[in-house]
């Protein structure tokens, strides 16, 4: 009986290898596994009839089917893995190469050129303890010119064609007409404390002319001041040339010549090399090597001591560079308009382009 | 203005200096000099003096002659010529066989089937004046065959400065002043201007002059009779031509030649029509004719000169056609003035005619010029014309005075400005040879600053700092950062909000940022039906298509949008500009801080690209301010408003700005298929509320619950209304509520809306998460909401 038993098992061995062997599929082994070690499986089957057999029998033969049981178990789970490895096999297979090469479509929005220029300017100036305000663009004849010793009928007044307002005020003509209020606002604390006033102020900025390529009659200015006990005309080249390289990321040559501006003295003309000839003479510097970017020079004593601060004692630079020329000279935007079309075609080139 | 280098080196000798690098300094320390230097004569040779020795027509030619001209050499030379003014005997200039003239050499040439050896010259073809009418005539006593370089300043170097870098400097307005500079620069001596000793004219009459008005600062005058001399000398006319001048005759160079040497206008009357010289303004307004024949218009704020009551001359600007010198005339009144420049300058801007003489007055000439100029005068006119005689004594009215200019400052003064070590020799020799009387004891500096500088342009130390370093040189400068200490910086709220405003807005929703006029585009905006609203305008706009100021950016916008519905499907752009909404009480603007967005899209529905736009705000606020925005329904109050779907956007309790659509007759005029919403918010608002914070909370440690539920709404009742009824209900454990799913049918509006429950300190049971949802359920009822069947 027992030699009938063993061969009972043996069977349903070879039987379930053969099965297994035919398999390939998951939910066939499942069924599989239900057919043999399910409740009513034939490895649970092979039990049945155990009630006739005596105790020792039934000990013994209950050992071997338990050892079946799990010895099933392993097969199917062993078949189990196997047919899982072969099912990502087939789908790594299955998996079509992408065409990576086509075409790209990125989604970006873009930041107004001058928005990217300025924050450059404005790292820098910040990395070296300036503070950057902000200021109305409609202003006060005293904002713009008499607290920048500029008195009417001053001859200065007409190298500006300014727009007036009905009202009398006017539309800042330069970001110069915020440095009365920035002195003020700050010389409080330099006097009390000996904090030096260091701010730039960019700003939009209007001049009554008609307007074609290379003239606009709304543009862009950054104007910087620096008020110290002993501000120097060799602090000013400092500083104007090393926010140069850094907004060119090159070392820029730059040079100065007497400039006339009713509020600074004495006052210059800062001329950079020219980026595009490299100071070789091109038709874009007029042949001359160098362009003229940004007046500049010490704040004139009116003007400081209009904004409250004893020339006596305190001196300063200040500087207005052009951040719309700026924008032109970084980037080679020939048509100065395009800056205020909103036109996206040009405009939407300009995704990001930290310092 | 043009500058000659000839004319600068009679005062001052800069022989063995390399001039082109002189012009260089000049314009790195002085004033700008423009790039192209001409040089004068250099592509002229072998032109030398020939008189024609016998003169024969041509056969078969009515214009040419066939000459026989002597250049100095054992044979005459035969010449072909064209030119009307040949005669025997006159002296001429001529390019013989080999000469360059530019680009041409001179070569035997059959003209008319006669060999032409060389080539008689007008002036325009050497290039010493504009005069082509016949060839050159020299009056001079010179030998035949000289070159005409020996005789004749034909070689020079000429170049121009900018004129606005001389508007504060009246010194620089002639060579003598920028011969001066050139002085300085090069370390030569200036020589003194060469002029007549006029005090030996003291015996004879006075002239009539009498300033009746503080306009007139100075007027001097001269009386001149006998002047024979017309032409001018050849070397003075080259001068002037080359300076941008034409000569005209010797009386008119001769004032422009003073002119453009020592930068003093001067003018010649003729004597019968200016008996009594009388400076004054005319209460009422007349019209003047002046020398040019032009009829002006005075007002009452021209300065004139008159004879007596008779207008003879606008004064510092021109003079008039009837006290003109003409042919018969015998003696002549010379006027060297100063006049205030402001008022110069004003009269030119009236009459809109701007003179050589009225641009130099403009700036403020030195008063202390005009005897000398006179004195200049006279001593030009007599070594060119010595049968001339004076025959009045200098009458010289000075009625205004500057004030002499003297500086002191220290040593320390100048180390404090200029950040650099220049050596007390080095300042008092640089002040010196600027003309400046400088000196010094111990660390002191006194400095008087001469006349020509002290009308305006140098009157305070700074000044004087601008004096020593321009000529020091800015390229010399030894480059310093500052001593100052430092501070921390703290970033201005409004800017720092809107850079990260910027940066959400490009960065997270792909918009385009973009950049536009203060001003409303009259034109551009009818086109897609939205008039201009009244708001302030230019006074002195010149476009009538930009006058009034925008009280808004959507217009501008809209504008925008229109002109690029071609970029893409879907696209938005904003912009951080300025409007002024009106005056206030005391007619000042009201400027305010926008941000704009506009959203276009050709595919996306209107209610997606509208909710999207609010999320775009909300994502604004509860970014960069850790607070909800909520809404309010607003009245429309612009043409572009459509009046659905305009609300408020509320933030801190604050109205901060709207959202709206583009009204349907703009939105059709923009594309009749896109979809177009806006918002407008006032930044400074937005930046006033402060930053809520982040609150942390612990997460809880018991598993949370949620319950959905999902209602019918009526097409009036809004989510904010439903909130109401969980309000202050769920307690402490209803921390989350969300819409998860919407239903809609023609008919039925339904959402599915979760609630989410947890605590931190116990499980939940359902009996109490139940209460709480029959609560809300009942307050919804209450509301007229019922849960969906």
């Amino acid at each position: 009986m027992e030699v009938i038993r063993d061969n009972k098992i043996k069977n349903l061995k070879e039987t379930l290898e053969k099965e297994l062997s035919s398999t390939a599929d998951l939910v066939d082994l499942d069924k599989i596994r239900v057919a043999y070690l399910g409740k009513k499986g034939s490895v649970t089957g092979l039990l049945k009839g155990m009630k006739d057999l005596s105790h020792e029998e039934r000990k013994e033969f209950g050992k071997k089917v338990n050892e079946l049981k799990s010895s099933v178990a392993d097969t199917i789970e062993k078949k189990k893995a196997e047919l899982k490895e072969k099912e990502i096999e087939a789908e790594i297979k299955t998996m079509p190469a992408f065409d990576i090469t086509t075409p790209v479509d990125v989604a970006k929005g873009s930041y107004h050129p001058i928005t990217l220029v300025q924050r450059q300017c404005e790292t820098i100036f910040k990395s070296m303890g300036f503070t950057v305000e902000d200021y109305s663009e409609v202003v006060t004849d005293y904002e713009c010119f008499e607290s920048l010793n500029i008195p009417k009928h001053h001859p200065a007044r007409d190298m500006q064609d300014t727009y007036y307002l009905e009202n009398g005020q006017l539309l800042k003509s330069q970001t110069s007409a915020a440095q009365n209020a920035i002195i003020k606002k700050y010389g409080k604390s330099l006097v009390e404390k000996g904090t030096p006033i260091k701010a730039i102020f960019p700003g939009r900025c209007f001049r009554n002319e008609a307007t074609d390529a290379t003239h606009e009659n709304t543009f862009f200015q950054m104007e910087g001041v620096m008020v110290d006990k002993d501000i120097s005309i060799s602090n000013l080249i400092y500083f104007m040339k090393t926010m140069l390289s850094e907004v060119f990321k090159k070392d820029i040559k730059v040079r100065l010549r007497p400039g006339f501006f009713p509020f600074v003295e004495p006052g210059f003309e800062l001329d950079i090399n020219c980026l595009i000839c490299g100071g070789e003479g091109c038709p874009s510097c007029n042949r001359s090597g160098w362009l003229e970017l940004c007046p500049c020079g010490m704040i004139h004593p009116e003007v400081l001591k209009e904004g409250g601060v004893d020339p006596e004692e305190y001196t300063g630079f200040a500087f207005g560079l052009g951040l719309t020329r700026l924008v032109m000279m970084k980037y080679g935007v020939k048509d100065i308009r395009d800056l205020n079309s909103g036109n996206l075609k040009a405009l939407s080139q300009f995704t990001d382009d930290e310092v | 203005m043009f500058l000659s280098m000839n004319w600068i080196s009679d005062f001052v000798d800069l022989s063995g200096l390399d001039k082109i690098e002189l012009i260089n300094k000049f314009s790195l320390s002085t004033a700008e000099v423009e790039n192209e230097i001409f040089y004068k004569g250099s592509d002229l040779s072998g032109i030398v003096v020939a008189e024609i020795k016998s003169i024969e027509d041509h056969p078969e030619s009515k214009k040419l002659h066939l000459l026989k001209v002597d250049i100095g050499e054992n044979e005459l030379v035969d010449v072909v010529c064209g030119a009307p003014n040949v005669k025997v005997g006159l002296k001429t200039a001529f390019a013989k066989i080999g000469a360059k003239i530019g680009e041409i050499e001179i070569t035997p040439r059959k003209l008319a089937g006669y060999t032409s050896n060389g080539m008689c010259c007008s002036e325009a073809e050497i290039g010493i004046s504009d005069d082509n009418s016949g060839i050159m005539e020299i009056t001079d006593d010179v030998k035949n065959g000289t070159d005409l370089k020996d005789i004749y300043e034909i070689d020079d170097i000429v170049f121009e400065v900018d004129n606005k870098s001389l508007t504060n400097r009246p010194d620089l307005w002639g060579h003598y002043g920028i011969a001066r500079e050139f002085a300085a620069l090069s370390g030569r001596e200036l020589k003194p201007i060469e002029t007549v000793d006029l005090s030996k004219y003291d015996g004879l009459k006075k002239i009539d002059i009498k300033i009746e008005d503080p306009l007139c600062y100075r007027y001097s005058g001269l009386q001149v009779e006998n002047i024979n001399r017309n032409t001018s000398p050849v070397n003075m006319r080259i001068r002037l031509f080359y300076c941008g001048m034409r000569a005209i005759n010797f009386l008119a160079d001769l004032t422009n030649y003073l002119m453009l040497e020592m930068g003093q206008p001067m003018h010649a009357f003729d004597s019968r029509k200016v008996e009594k010289i009388r400076i004054k303004r005319f209460d009422k307004p007349f019209t003047f004719q002046t020398l040019d024949g032009e009829e002006r218009n005075i007002d009452e704020n021209t300065l004139m000169i008159c004879n007596d009551n008779t207008p003879v001359a606008i004064a510092g600007i021109m003079g008039g056609l009837d006290s003109e010198i003409v042919d018969d005339t015998t003696t002549l009144t010379l006027e060297s003035a100063t006049f205030d420049a402001a008022s110069i300058r004003k009269s030119t801007v009236r009459l809109a005619h701007r003179t050589d003489a009225s641009m130099r007055y403009e700036k403020s000439l030195d008063p202390e010029m005009t005897v000398t100029a006179i004195a200049r005068f006279v001593k030009l006119l007599s070594d060119y014309d010595n049968g001339i005689e004076v025959v009045s004594s200098l009458t010289d009215e000075y009625a205004y005075k500057y004030d002499k200019v003297t500086l002191e400052f220290d040593k320390a003064f100048v180390d404090k400005y200029t950040g650099i070590e220049i050596s007390d020799d080095r300042i008092i020799n640089t002040l010196s040879s600027l003309g400046f009387k400088a000196e010094q004891s111990g660390e002191n500096f006194k400095v008087e600053v001469p006349s020509w500088r002290a009308t305006k342009d140098v009157t305070i130390k700074a000044d004087i700092i601008e004096e020593i370093t321009r000529i020091y040189g800015y390229d010399n400068f030894d480059v310093n950062t500052t001593r100052s200490p430092l501070y921390p910086v703290r970033m201005d709220q409004v800017k720092s909000d809107e850079e990260k405003i910027k940066d959400l807005l490009v960065k997270k929703y792909n918009l385009h940022e973009v950049h536009s006029y203060v001003w409303a585009y009259n034109d551009e905006q009818k086109e897609i039906g939205i008039p201009v609203e009244e708001n302030i305008k230019l006074a002195n706009a010149t476009n009538p298509n930009i006058e009034t100021i925008r009280r808004s950016i959507i217009p501008t916008q809209l504008c925008q949008i229109k002109s690029n519905t071609g970029y893409a499907p879907t696209f938005g752009i904003f912009e951080i500009g300025r409007v002024v909404e009106g005056v206030d009480e005391n007619n000042l603007c009201i400027e305010k801080k926008k941000l704009a967005i506009t959203v276009y899209s050709k595919t996306v529905s209107i209610k997606a690209l509208y909710l999207k736009l609010r999320d775009v705000l909300a994502t604004l606020s509860s970014d960069i301010k850790h607070r909800d925005l909520t809404f309010k329904k607003a009245e429309p109050e612009h043409s572009f408003e459509h009046p659905v779907n305009l609300n408020y956007i509320i933030l801190d309790g604050k109205v901060i700005g709207k959202i709206g659509i583009a009204h349907p007759v703009v939105a059709k005029k923009i594309d009749k298929k896109g979809s177009v919403v806006y918002a407008e918010i006032d930044v400074e608002e937005f930046s006033s509320v402060s930053n809520a914070g982040i609150h942390y909370s612990e997460p809880s440690k018991f598993p949370p619950m949620t319950y959905d539920l999902s209602v019918e709404l009526g097409s009036e009742t809004l989510f904010a209304d439903l909130t109401e009824c969980w309000k202050g209900v769920g307690e402490d454990i209803l921390k989350g509520v969300k819409i998860v799913d919407t239903y809609d049918t023609e008919t039925i509006h339904s959402i599915t809306i979760r609630y989410e429950f947890s605590s931190n300190e116990r499980t939940l049971s359902s009996n109490e998460v139940q209460d709480i949802m029959d609560k809300i359920i009942e307050n919804l009822n209450k509301i007229g909401v019922s849960l969906r069947k």
